[in-house]
């Protein structure tokens, strides 16, 4: 079932910078949507879009969600539905969470702003998301304050602030390139065991072809504000079918398979 | 015999250009209002390298393994606590500054950021030109000819740090680094900062640059990846240590110690059926603190390997293959 429909959508700043520019996008419930490009492709450009986000800026086209059109929509009615039914996590946690007050404090926050529920009841699903994303010893680590978690610790944290609404999509910007690699190894397992529990659908916004390859169903190359190319992840990697699809591929160092004398390049000396 | 001649016959015998023998860095840690001194932290602690004539040595690791505080060492940009570092037969580890003004024509050094290591204020001729002045010298090469050598136009002389892209910026550091015609360039993270595709543009360039002038490179970098590309030898450190040296293709294909190998299981591939099928060893926790780090093997509490033996006593570097060197106590490779 589609859940996510966007439809030419174009994003222009006041600048006259057209940021994106007729995009489409289809996300199934439950599938996970790659969204690859480099810098200035104007993929998190479209993640704000899809939020909401974005208020300097001429947004024009279709974003339906679960049969409701988002731009139609007021600004309580957005925020009713973000964090609700779309959640988002973000590069950097430590600038997404407060220094002031502990990590359970900012979950059950969360969750109180769309339950009613007692600070009691907020804290223990505080704890059982800290325990559900693998932060040893829950009870205790809940009262720890962001300074004093590591840089995947409080990326799960931000999964767990998330998760706790259960949303039927996650928009991740970028989760993991913060992170070294053996804890990005441990991000994007978390990722897929949740993907498979809850069935949230996620839109996984990168620039690492890998991180796609071992997540994604679906994916969509974008390059200047368009999608240049698009299909089921097999597809795109195996038989891409545009040189700049199939640059991006080549022009990756790679740790396995021949060693070419020369990586390929993209054009120009930019 | 002139000075050409000597450098072809101790390139001949193989002798390293760069030896770096037990190096260790300690920094104080202070604490509260009144800075007092709580106890050190071993940022490094006991490295041992050797970088050979037109040789690129990758150094890779996570965070805070102390790879950059290696190339802060080696470039004597931060002064060892111990240990030596040999580089044209003198020992740097040392040498007061005005000792090491002379040695920095040879041993020059890239940065990741190449926006925050250039002058903003500067134009790139200026920027190019004061590699001479801190050495006294005049000029010898235009900037027009430096540019032309990293790929720029001459007419990007006389414009200003902030009118490039980030990969262009990069390739001026680069002819700044080469202004001097050093022998040695320590590369602190070049490609980290940039798009994939600008990566491999200035990895194409250190290569072409290495081949033209016999360059050789400590090429620091936490992406397997770019190091595999640009590398002959590698070491693997983790919380301050060496815990494996190989040569490139024996790194990848065989790598020896349980880290080394947990590192390259965790990078994911472009491959969707590679990444459906391969197995996975994913580590479990964060990297200890390094103020206080765990007894026996740093890698101990990571590691699905470690008992008693790991616990109580630190594994030394030991040769098991030709050109590979592991600090295990149970390698996945035996000699």
């Amino acid at each position: 079932m589609t859940l996510l429909t966007v439809r030419d959508l174009a994003v222009e700043f006041r600048s006259g910078v057209r940021a994106v520019d007729g995009l489409d996008l289809d996300l199934d419930t439950g599938r996970v949507l790659g969204v690859v490009g480099e810098s200035g492709s104007g993929k998190s450009v479209t993640s704000l879009a899809v939020l909401g986000l974005l208020r300097d800026a001429q947004v024009s086209g279709e974003i339906r969600f679960d049969g409701q059109e988002l731009t139609a929509l007021d600004r309580r009615a957005l925020r009713r539905l973000r964090g609700n039914r779309i959640a988002m996590i973000f590069q950097d946690p430590l600038s997404c969470l407060n220094p002031y007050y502990s990590v359970a404090f900012q979950i059950a926050e969360a969750y109180r702003a769309h339950h009613r529920a007692g600070r009691k009841q907020a804290h223990r699903v505080a704890v059982r998301m800290l325990d559900r994303v693998g932060i040893p010893e829950p009870e205790r680590r809940a009262r720890c304050y962001p300074h004093e978690f590591s840089g995947g610790m409080r990326q799960r944290v931000m999964i767990a602030m998330a998760l706790c609404l259960e949303p039927d999509l996650l928009i991740a910007d970028e989760p993991t390139t913060a992170l070294d690699v053996t804890v990005q190894a441990q991000i994007l397992q978390l990722l897929r065991e949740l993907r498979e529990e809850a069935g949230t659908a996620i839109m996984l916004i990168t620039h690492d072809m890998g991180v796609v390859a071992g997540l994604a169903d679906q994916v969509v190359v974008m390059h200047q504000g368009r999608a240049v190319e698009r299909g089921p992840v097999r597809d795109v990697f195996h038989r891409p079918q545009e040189p700049y699809t199939r640059g991006l591929l080549a022009c990756v160092p790679r740790i396995d398979g021949p060693l070419p004398d020369r990586l390929p390049t993209l054009g120009a000396i930019t | 015999m002139d000075e050409d001649d000597q450098r072809d016959e101790r390139a001949a015998d193989r002798s390293p250009l760069l030896e770096v023998r037990n190096l260790v860095k300690r920094f104080p840690v202070r604490h509260g209002l009144t800075q007092r001194l709580a106890g050190h932290v071993a940022a490094v602690d006991g490295v041992s390298l050797t970088v050979g004539p037109g040789e690129t040595l990758g150094l890779v690791g996570e965070s805070g393994c102390g790879k950059s505080t290696v190339a802060k060492l080696i470039t004597r940009l931060e002064r060892p606590t111990s240990g030596s570092i040999h580089f044209a037969a003198r020992d740097l580890a040392g040498l007061n500054e005005t000792a090491l003004r002379p040695l920095r024509r040879d041993l020059q050094m890239v940065f990741q950021d190449p926006f925050s290591s250039l002058n903003p204020r500067h134009t790139v001729r200026q920027i190019l030109a004061g590699a001479y002045r801190y050495q006294g010298l005049e000029p010898d090469q235009p900037a027009e000819e430096l540019l032309a050598r990293v790929g720029l136009e001459a007419g990007h002389a006389d414009r200003h740090p902030h009118e490039f892209s980030g990969g262009q910026a990069q390739r001026i550091g680069i002819a700044r680094a080469l202004a001097l015609r050093p022998k040695l360039v320590v590369c602190d993270e070049p490609v980290s900062a940039l798009d994939v595709s600008v990566q491999a543009q200035i990895l194409n360039l250190l290569r072409d640059l290495q081949d033209e002038y016999g360059l050789s490179y400590l090429f620091i970098a936490h992406d397997l990846g770019a190091v595999r590309q640009i590398s002959t030898r590698i070491a693997v450190m983790y919380l301050g240590s060496v815990v494996e040296t190989a040569d490139r293709d024996t790194l990848f294909a065989q790598p020896a110690h349980p880290y080394t190998h947990a590192l390259l299981s965790a990078v994911p591939l472009p491959d969707p059926d590679l990444e459906a099928s391969r197995e996975r060893i994913v580590l479990h926790g964060d990297l200890p603190s390094p103020l206080d780090p765990p007894s026996g093997c740093r890698f101990r509490t990571r590691c699905l390997k470690a008992d008693e033996l790991c616990a109580a006593e630190r594994p030394q570097l030991r040769t098991i293959a030709l050109g590979q060197q592991v600090a295990c106590h149970y390698p996945e490779r035996t000699p």
